[in-house]
């Protein structure tokens, strides 16, 4: 493939009366990247117009060379939203089962999901007694089913403790090595060392796109914190909304 | 469309149900013991009126129950993700309705089965049409109350908001069926009202089934509610949006 998964270019958003994105341009490359910002920067937004569920204002999305949302894409794309979405009185082996049905996945793929999130013990539980990190990694396993080509994550590490944040970290990893592209927001920038490439957001604009290393030289900064202070407060940043 | 999805989601939706203890007996007891409370309330008085009234109540019980259920089980899809998630995988917005629609017609005819069953058998309602009939004539009227719900469903926020509908969507046309009143003897307005309403077809097919034994006009209103019922699937669909603000 020549042109990068996806090509996000002059994408306008708006959610009621406020602007969140505008005019952005955006190319992720395989591998894992890691959109990090505030709370409210206009992440999630980001992320729901890459997986085709956000109306958008203006601009294009293309996803694997299709427009985002488009039919063909339907079963290349795993997404996670930061509400866990799974069925509370179903248990996690019957939600990964039906999901599967509908994906038209392998029955043999409930197991290995299952497996990947560390959720075996848990298997035959009802969703709704299960707490919250397992809750969200029933969620998360939903998104592996079929091996989608693209993985988009909203916040799947919110709450879990750490030995399990580096699992799952090194579980989107391994879905990147074999080939997938990942994108993974979260607002915690100690998660930044983790991902291959970054994406730097505040306020609806991309302050850096680059790796962890590149981010930290170019600012001369010791952690990515600290480098998306220097820029803000240098003002710096490919296209300001404003 | 798929076959796959479509059964995929009905039998989901069923697995869900079966866990739902509460939900399962509302929905397979509650229509025999209100029915028999009915019968009871008039064994001493006189059983015609249990023999006029119960058909009517036949009709009422499976819409009522299929549209709380459902409206407030699809508002709960709608507000927890779940839809999102399925909308942005490969599942048409048809296989989504019919989904519910294959679950809560399944259910239905079990209902019906008891509810006429126990009407019929042990509490001596007279008919003279066929049996048979009046549970087909209740599985059509509970798809008709699942079809309303899943339409409702997209106008509210809560499920606190979704009950709400009950009393503007189901009370009117209760009072207006035929139940209380004969529809050829209410003011002219009110019968041209309760003529486009559906529930009131399915309750002149109930009369009908108790009265007499022709046939083809009861398929005639089964005709009508099945009509309806696929015109609000169709309004539902609408309201199925994969792209959202």
């Amino acid at each position: 493939m020549n042109s990068a998964p996806i090509e996000i270019r002059g994408l306008t958003v708006d959610r009621g009366r406020r602007r969140v994105l505008a005019d952005l341009d955006l190319d992720v490359e395989p591998g894992v990247t890691g959109l990090l910002g505030p709370s409210g920067c206009g992440k999630s937004t980001l992320l729901r117009a890459v997986v085709g569920v956000q109306r958008i204002a203006g601009g294009s999305v293309r996803v694997l060379g299709h427009q985002a949302g488009s039919a063909a894409l339907r079963d290349r794309i795993g997404y996670v939203t930061q509400a866990a979405s799974v069925y509370d009185d179903l248990t996690v082996a019957e939600n990964l089962r039906f999901f599967a049905r509908v994906l038209g996945a392998a029955p043999a793929e409930v197991d290995r999901v299952v497996d990947a999130v560390d959720l075996g013990a848990h298997a035959d539980q009802v969703v709704g007694r299960l707490s919250g990190g397992q809750r969200s990694r029933a969620s998360l396993a939903v998104a592996l089913l079929g091996s989608p080509d693209l993985l988009v994550l909203d916040e799947p590490t919110v709450g879990l403790d750490p030995v399990l944040r580096r699992d799952l970290w090194a579980l989107f990893h391994r879905v990147a090595d074999a080939g997938a592209t990942v994108l993974v927001s979260s607002h915690v920038m100690d998660e930044a060392e983790r991902c291959d490439r970054l994406l730097l957001m505040r306020d609806g604009a991309i302050l850096a796109h680059e790796t962890p290393e590149s981010v930290k030289a170019r600012t001369g900064t010791e952690d990515v914190e600290a480098a998306f202070l220097a820029l803000v407060e240098s003002g710096a940043g490919p296209g300001d909304p404003r | 469309m798929s076959a796959r999805v479509t059964w995929a989601i009905a039998v989901r939706v069923l697995t869900q149900l079966r866990r739902d203890h509460r939900t399962l007996a509302m929905l397979l007891v509650l229509p025999c013991l209100l029915i028999t409370l009915l019968w009871w309330m008039y064994r001493d008085v006189d059983a015609a009126t249990f023999d006029r009234l119960g058909p009517s109540l036949l009709a009422l019980f499976p819409m009522v129950v299929m549209f709380l259920v459902t409206s407030v089980t699809t508002l709960r899809e709608r507000t927890s993700g779940t839809l999102e998630r399925l909308l942005a995988m490969p599942t048409g917005k048809l296989d989504f309705l019919l989904g519910y629609a294959v679950a809560f017609g399944l259910v239905a005819t079990v209902q019906s089965l008891l509810a006429v069953g126990i009407s019929v058998w042990a509490l001596g309602l007279e008919i003279v049409g066929p049996g048979w009939l009046m549970v087909i004539v209740a599985i059509a009227d509970a798809i008709l109350g699942t079809a309303l719900g899943l339409f409702v469903s997209a106008f509210a926020r809560t499920e606190f908001q979704a009950v709400q509908f009950l009393p503007l969507v189901i009370i009117p046309q209760l009072l207006l069926c035929g139940l209380f009143l004969p529809r050829d003897r209410m003011p002219a307005v009110l019968e041209t009202v309760s003529d486009l309403l559906p529930l009131s077809y399915a309750v002149d097919a109930m009369q009908r089934l108790a009265t007499t034994d022709r046939t083809g006009e009861v398929w005639t209103d089964v005709a009508v509610v099945a009509g309806f019922a696929l015109a609000c699937l169709a309004l539902g669909a609408v309201t199925l949006r994969r792209r959202t603000a």
